[in-house]
């Protein structure tokens, strides 16, 4: 993320963007991979780990790169992964 | 509870059966009716969308028969008493909907104005050929009531009666007329608002998250809620366990669906409604309903002024079947006569109901026209010869 | 203390501990009914997602929302979702819909079903619904067959494609949706694909704010059936494709957008104009001509 140095906008010392952490709801998890492959921030990539049924459910490997877009709650077909809001990362 | 002065038309009118349906409806308290144009049902629906906007709802003509019949459910979950009006062919394209209401418990009214059938039949003439399609045209197991009446003020009286049951049962009701009486005139005497006594429909008071849609309470019936009352309910014509959620096991099937059946079987006794007419000393009975029974009651007091003993009894209520008046009937007597307008329809339930305790004549008719009253009295002949 | 330090508490402050589960859209669903029946890469689950995201964002109290949907796979929504829900029959989801809104208003009726439900055998009731400007939104989930009864063709096929009943391949030519929808007078026509979940989510905003007969139609993988059968993979697979196929056009002429097999899928937002709903035509109509006698309708 290339953030303009010189700049302080909003009054803040240093520019922060919004950072979430990932909640995974193994057991509901399909494996469909729809939120590994279009998490803008390349955070997921699907675990070596399966659950009950037979899947391997996603896991943060970046996490420090999400920012709580909301993306993989909403494009999950199985309300099974969403962020938490988390302190917001600065620089 | 009194029914709302402002669809109670009070007063004396020359009104044909149709229109006297249509006040009927209006003074039970129903504000929706979906419907779609057939002779000679047309009228029913003619007069309400006029007279609603005076009243107070909504009328609205949909595009099939389909539609009218499922948009009068939406209405009713909405809150709404509603109706829709048909003959045969439009029956026929009702029925999966019936089915949805019985599997739904919703409480509503079809009427069916029958006409000669099959198919297109005979559109402006009368018949009674819909009766067994009233009580099993849907596929599946389930219970409707279906009443009939015989003259424009029945048409009137009896649809305030089949508003009432539909609520008390949560079931759909069949008010099943026919051409005849619906557009014969006769004077029919609409009472005040205050001396109509309308079933309410029974709303839950279990707050959201204690009321379930499809658990009996009284009478083997649920409670009833609408949209927006906060009890979230999920509907499906699916089989379904008390909350409504699908659960499509036989557990469940003898659950909902044998309850669905059971609570009009076996309430029978509380439903069914017939008038007897010198059945005491009778050796032959006239069992008849609807347009027929104004034949037949000629008939019957041509044949005992002829010096035979017959008596009649008037079906009301024709599903569910009074079997144990039948059966008494059919042990007391020598013989029973079903005068009906198609060609055996309540004969065959009759004629079960005897349990061979005694000969059934059938005295049908294809429709097109009534019987003539010495085709019954032959009919009532023959089964005092055949009588044991 | 700085500012970030106030962000930080602020943030901390927040009660963000999830319970049992914690997911979001737990008030939403009918949580004693997850899992849902839906296949491992299907779409629909996306769709539910994003409108539970647009009543969410609409603000509105869910009491005063009702879904009605028909039979087939995304019928299976109003079971999913803890609302005032009615699975209704096949094809008659829009006349319930009708019945349910015009006897009550004020509640916000939305219809969710399928392609084969909405436009088939339920298309007599699309056509006159919208011809009516009945105000009730329909979200019309079209995996182009119909998929709970195994994959039969349907009207929204492409032609060419390869279905049970169909085995040599379409040789029908399907409905484009949103220039059916506007031509039988629907005031609000878009389409997203299940992959832009945030332009479906805004689209559902708009039709559902929007008075009148409102279309959404998404086009969502069906993995199990139209994908496989036809060569596109799973539903990852055809979220790529849908990504790479994908031409976003506001306001272009909805005779343009049909769909072939592999061809661009044209999406946006096509129509929204206004006009009087059936409830205002009837109640402004009726008052000019009966006057004082007419007594309006609310509900």
């Amino acid at each position: 993320m290339r953030i303009r140095e010189h700049q302080k906008p909003f009054g803040f010392e240093k520019p922060s963007r919004p950072h979430g952490r990932i909640v995974v709801i193994d057991e509901r998890c399909k494996g469909c991979g729809f939120c590994v492959e279009y998490c803008p921030q390349d955070v997921l990539e699907l675990s070596a780990r399966f659950n009950k049924k037979g899947y391997h459910p996603p896991e943060a490997v970046h996490e420090a790169a999400c920012v709580h877009c909301g993306f993989c709650r909403m494009i999950c077909p199985e309300f099974a992964i969403y962020t938490v809001e988390d302190v917001p990362v600065i620089g | 509870m009194k029914a709302d002065p402002k669809g109670v038309l009070t007063g004396s009118h020359y009104l044909d059966g149709d229109h006297a349906c249509c006040e009927g409806a209006l003074a039970a308290g129903c504000r929706f009716v979906s419907g779609y144009p057939i002779t000679p049902s047309t009228e029913v629906v003619e007069r309400f969308s006029s007279r609603v906007p005076v009243v107070g709802g909504v009328f609205i003509q949909m595009e099939d028969e389909l539609a009218s019949s499922i948009a009068l459910q939406g209405a009713v979950w909405a809150g709404k008493k509603a109706m829709t009006v048909t003959s045969g062919p439009g029956f026929s394209l009702m029925m999966e909907h019936i089915g949805l209401a019985a599997m739904t418990e919703c409480p509503c009214v079809f009427v069916n104005v029958q006409r000669g059938g099959p198919s297109t039949g005979l559109p402006t003439q009368p018949a009674q050929a819909d009766m067994m399609q009233a009580r099993w045209g849907s596929h599946g197991d389930y219970e409707i009531i279906a009443m009939s009446p015989s003259s424009p003020q029945e048409c009137f009286d009896f649809m305030i009666d089949a508003f009432n049951i539909a609520e008390k049962y949560r079931v759909p009701v069949m008010f099943m007329m026919d051409e005849c009486v619906g557009h014969m005139i006769e004077r029919v005497t609409i009472p005040e608002a205050d001396d109509i006594e309308v079933t309410e429909r029974n709303y839950t008071s279990l707050p959201p998250g204690e009321y379930l849609p499809f658990k009996p309470v009284e009478n083997m019936v649920p409670e009833m809620c609408k949209v927006g009352d906060g009890h979230r309910i999920h509907v499906t014509g699916l089989t379904h366990d008390e909350r409504g959620y699908p659960a499509m096991n036989h557990m469940a099937q003898e659950e909902q669906v044998g309850r669905i059946v059971r609570k009009i079987r076996e309430q029978a006794d509380d439903i069914v409604r017939y008038e007897e007419f010198e059945v005491d000393d009778a050796e032959v009975v006239v069992l008849s309903y609807g347009i027929t029974h104004r034949v037949a009651v000629e008939a019957v007091q041509k044949a005992r002024a002829g010096g035979l003993k017959v008596g009649m009894l008037r079906l009301i209520v024709v599903w569910p079947f009074p079997e144990k008046r039948i059966a008494q009937l059919a042990e007391q007597g020598k013989a029973l006569v079903v005068a009906e307008l198609n060609y055996g329809q309540v004969f065959f339930e009759v004629d079960r109901c005897a349990r061979g305790k005694a000969p059934v004549v059938l005295a049908g008719h294809g429709g097109g026209t009534v019987h003539e009253t010495d085709f019954i009295v032959s009919k009532i002949e023959e089964a005092a010869r055949v009588g044991k | 203390m700085s500012v970030n330090e106030e962000l930080k508490a602020a943030v901390q402050a927040q009660d963000v501990q999830p319970g049992a589960d914690g997911h979001p859209m737990e008030d939403f669903l009918r949580m004693d009914r997850i899992p849902h029946i839906w296949c491992p890469t299907c779409g629909i689950g996306v769709v539910v997602n994003c409108f539970a995201r647009a009543l969410e964002k609409l603000g509105l109290d869910l009491d005063d929302v009702a879904v009605v949907s028909g039979i087939g796979c995304t019928g299976r929504v109003a079971g999913y979702v803890k609302i005032d829900s009615f699975h209704t029959t096949h094809g008659r989801a829009i006349p319930f819909a009708t019945g349910l809104k015009l006897a009550k208003p004020k509640q916000k009726v939305v219809v969710i079903s399928g392609d084969g439900d909405l436009v088939s055998i339920g298309g007599n009731h699309f056509v006159h619904a919208a011809r009516r400007n009945v105000d009730i939104t329909v979200i019309c989930v079209n995996n182009f067959n119909y998929a709970m009864t195994g994959g039969q063709v349907a009207a929204t096929s492409p032609t060419n494609s390869i279905l049970t009943t169909s085995p040599y391949g379409n040789f029908e030519t399907p409905f484009n949706l949103p220039f059916l929808a506007e031509s039988v007078g629907a005031t609000y026509v878009a389409r997203w694909t299940a992959l832009h979940i945030h332009r479906q989510t805004e689209a559902m905003i708009e039709a559902l704010n929007k008075p009148g007969f409102t279309f959404v139609e998404i086009l969502a993988p069906c993995p199990t059936i139209f994908e496989r059968r036809n060569k596109f993979g799973d539903g990852l697979e055809r979220l790529n494709y849908y990504y790479e196929h994908s031409e976003i056009k506001h306001g272009e002429p909805t005779a343009n957008v049909d769909i072939g097999l592999r061809s661009k899928i044209t999406v946006g937002k096509f129509v929204d104009k206004d006009r009087p709903t059936w409830l205002d035509a009837m109640n402004s109509h009726l008052k000019r001509k009966l006057g004082d006698r007419f007594t309006p309708y609310e509900g």
